[in-house]
């Protein structure tokens, strides 16, 4: 349906909500979702505020193929300034709601300001209305989504929803929609929680339609998805073993952070792996994994379905967890295991599911417990901090401890749900943190894949593998094969993941198709939903465009070219193992070629040139 | 001499019995390469994407050519992704 050129404005101090038309010539320069959102927020907004105030704004954003039968499309975003990291964030998700909020009529809602008491939109196609929180305020993500089907009475209800960590103020609160899908890092859902909105719950029923060329869009998306099927990682990798079967190989090229990034290959990788789900356990005689599942749209498929063993520790007298629910994507288990040296499948699965049920970023959640293993086992942290708990490198039952509290808001989970940063700082012990720019990084380690460690430096929101994937190209060889220990290159590579990224991102599609799909596949989708002519020479400055004014949003927050930068363990401490061994990253070689070819200052800025280019 | 050899994915079904955690010990004389290993297991070539050997990526000539030495990892995947 491309764009339907209708904004919904939710103001929460006043309870007004007001219907306004999109801005056109923004769409034509930044697309949707993504881009546009973050042109209305840095139009709106000053980037200095106090994310948590009621000056900070908070936008629920689709793209222009949201919705419709392109590959995919039923992705959407939220866009905000983060209380993570101060920077800008936009969280991506899947699942069903973004389809949702594009059929009834929408292609982005902005939330300002703060209610005076707990409320949650309700959306019905163009009737839109603040709905009274307060029994649903205190629940968790599950809870609620429940609650929220009960009072309306309709299962085709799609909700998005913060849980009871939020509510505490965890600063990597997720929004999880359809359960199982979430907008998931950079607390996105702490920002929603701080304006006193629980819940967003949408039902559309307009359909699809304004097409700018419906015969041609036809057979755009079908060339596009006979592409994908054909495409053995999209037609058959994905679909088989999801993004767990990263776990064995990024462990056999050295790059996997072990134990808060101590080391880069660690021992019990292939227990909890993507192949390791597929095998029968002892206790209940099931496989961990039940089966794959698909968001709006999709022909990947590339979710996972799994139990944990009900005569698992963990689970044992919980019988309410004994069910399918959304099993474990590579970076959750990295993060909840290998990053806390624990190799135990159903605990790391388990504690995965406690994320999803209150809506919870697992990688900043695992990537913070790991420093605080590391502070207990330096004696920084003690009993006495944790209340009894031996915070353990490879102790299953500690991580399930750390994460309850951290999700229920309780005890030392408060401390916990401050992030890495704020509590190594907490402890006088900064450097354990593995953060760039407040932010806790995913599972990739930047001294055995070089490229990642600039695009971890530079990327807008914060240490991210999302931003820019060149493990695609130093690892896996997509598109093709570049040396993951070099740095010759890389400033190059970085870039065009990043703005090719920027654009997917913007369209309303997964990230996911780019191992099948080039921009000269996405673009003639994109030409034929909407107006005008988008080619991929387009797409990509729109790519380049977005990067830019998020770079400069950052800027004036107050972030610097300094804040590009990553902990001295991965600049310093060499790898003690593997293709990688004695070596560190070398940013520094990297990161001038980067700003030159940005078009940036030796200090990180654009250039007036550059900003004149890309008109900006 | 003594080798580790693993295959991964989808690729896991052409593993011999005895494997463990998708992996097996192969004693193999000085004139194998990846790629008479990959042909006796009767690997279809299409679906040899990643050919690591320690961790280190083996490109087309080197898979051909390479002498392995006691104690060398294989390790090789079909085409994958993730993130």
């Amino acid at each position: 349906m491309a764009w339907t050129r209708n904004v919904l404005r939710v103001n929460l101090t006043s309870g007004s909500i007001t219907h306004e038309s999109l801005n056109m010539q923004w769409a034509n320069d930044y697309l949707g979702q993504r881009g546009l959102a973050t042109k209305y927020l840095s139009e709106e907004i000053d980037p200095k505020c106090d994310a948590l105030s009621p000056e900070n704004k908070m936008i629920m954003t689709t793209g222009p193929l949201t919705g419709t039968m392109a590959s995919t499309a039923g992705r959407y975003s939220v866009v905000t300034k983060s209380p993570l990291t101060g920077a800008i964030a936009c969280s991506n998700s899947g699942g069903y709601i973004g389809n949702e909020m594009k059929n009834a009529g929408w292609d982005m809602v902005i939330f300002e300001g703060k209610s005076p008491h707990p409320v949650y939109l309700y959306i019905e196609n163009d009737k839109a209305e603040l709905l009274s929180a307060e029994k649903l305020w205190g629940k968790s993500a599950w809870a609620t989504d429940e609650l929220l089907h009960s009072i309306h009475q309709d299962p085709l209800l799609r909700v998005a929803v913060v849980g009871r960590a939020a509510e505490k103020g965890c600063l990597f609160s997720a929004i999880v929609n359809d359960l199982h899908r979430a907008a998931g890092r950079s607390g996105v859902g702490t920002v929603m929680a701080s304006k006193n909105l629980k819940a967003v719950a949408i039902r559309g029923t307009l359909g699809v339609g304004s097409i700018s060329d419906p015969a041609k869009f036809f057979k755009a998306t079908e060339d596009g998805k006979k592409i994908l099927a054909e495409n053995a990682v999209t037609g058959e990798g994905l679909p088989a073993l999801g993004t767990q079967v990263l776990m064995n190989i990024i462990n056999e090229v050295g790059a996997l952070p072990t134990r808060n990034h101590q080391e880069v290959q660690f021992e019990g990788a292939s227990e909890i792996s993507g192949e390791a789900m597929l095998e029968i356990r002892k206790g209940d005689g099931k496989a961990n994994l039940t089966t794959n599942g698909a968001c709006f749209g999709c022909t990947i498929a590339c979710q996972r379905i799994s139990t944990v063993d009900k005569n698992h520790f963990s689970v044992k007298d919980k019988p309410e967890y004994h069910g399918n629910s959304g099993g474990l994507e590579f970076e959750n288990a990295w993060s909840l295991g290998t990053d806390c040296g624990i190799d135990d499948l159903d605990a790391i699965t388990f504690a995965n599911f406690l994320c999803n049920e209150d809506a919870v970023d697992p990688i900043s959640l695992g990537a913070t417990i790991a420093a605080a293993m590391e502070l207990f086992e330096e004696g920084v942290i003690t009993v006495e901090d944790t209340g009894g708990m031996e915070l353990r490198f490879g102790s299953a039952e500690a991580l399930i401890w750390a994460t309850e509290v951290t999700v229920k808001g309780e005890g030392f989970g408060l401390e916990l749900g401050k992030g890495s940063k704020r509590l190594c700082e907490k402890y006088a012990r900064p450097e354990i943190s593995m953060t760039v720019k407040g932010q806790e990084f995913p599972a990739y380690d930047p001294r055995g894949i070089q490229g990642m460690g600039l695009a971890y430096a530079t990327s807008n929101r914060g240490a991210c593998h999302l931003r820019g994937y060149t493990v695609a190209s130093e690892i896996m060889g997509i598109p093709e094969k570049t040396d993951p220990l070099v740095t010759d290159g890389k400033p190059a590579l970085v870039k065009a993941f990043q703005d090719a990224t920027a654009v997917v991102d913007s369209a309303g599609i997964c990230v996911f198709t780019t191992f099948a799909w080039s921009l000269e596949d996405i673009a003639p989708q994109i030409d034929a939903a909407c107006e005008g002519d988008w080619n991929a020479e387009r797409c990509l400055e729109v790519g380049e465009r977005i990067w830019n004014m998020e770079r400069d949003f950052n800027l004036a927050a107050g972030l610097t070219g300094k804040d590009d930068t990553l902990p001295k363990r991965l600049l310093k401490d060499v790898a003690k193992s593997g293709p990688a061994t004695g070596k560190a990253n070398d940013l520094h070689k990297m990161l001038p070629e980067y700003y030159e070819l940005r078009g940036w200052s030796p200090e990180g800025v654009p250039t007036d040139a550059t900003r004149s280019r890309l008109g900006l | 001499m003594n080798i580790t050899f693993k295959l991964y994915a989808g690729l896991s079904q052409y593993l011999p019995e005895g494997s463990a955690r998708n992996a097996i010990n192969l004693n193999i004389t000085t004139l194998e390469t990846a790629c008479s290993i990959i042909e006796k297991f009767n690997i279809p070539k299409e679906s040899v994407h990643l050919v690591l050997l320690n961790g280190i990526y083996l490109d087309a000539d080197e898979r051909e050519n390479f002498k392995f030495k006691e104690g060398d990892i294989l390790a090789i995947w079909p085409p994958v992704a993730g993130g």
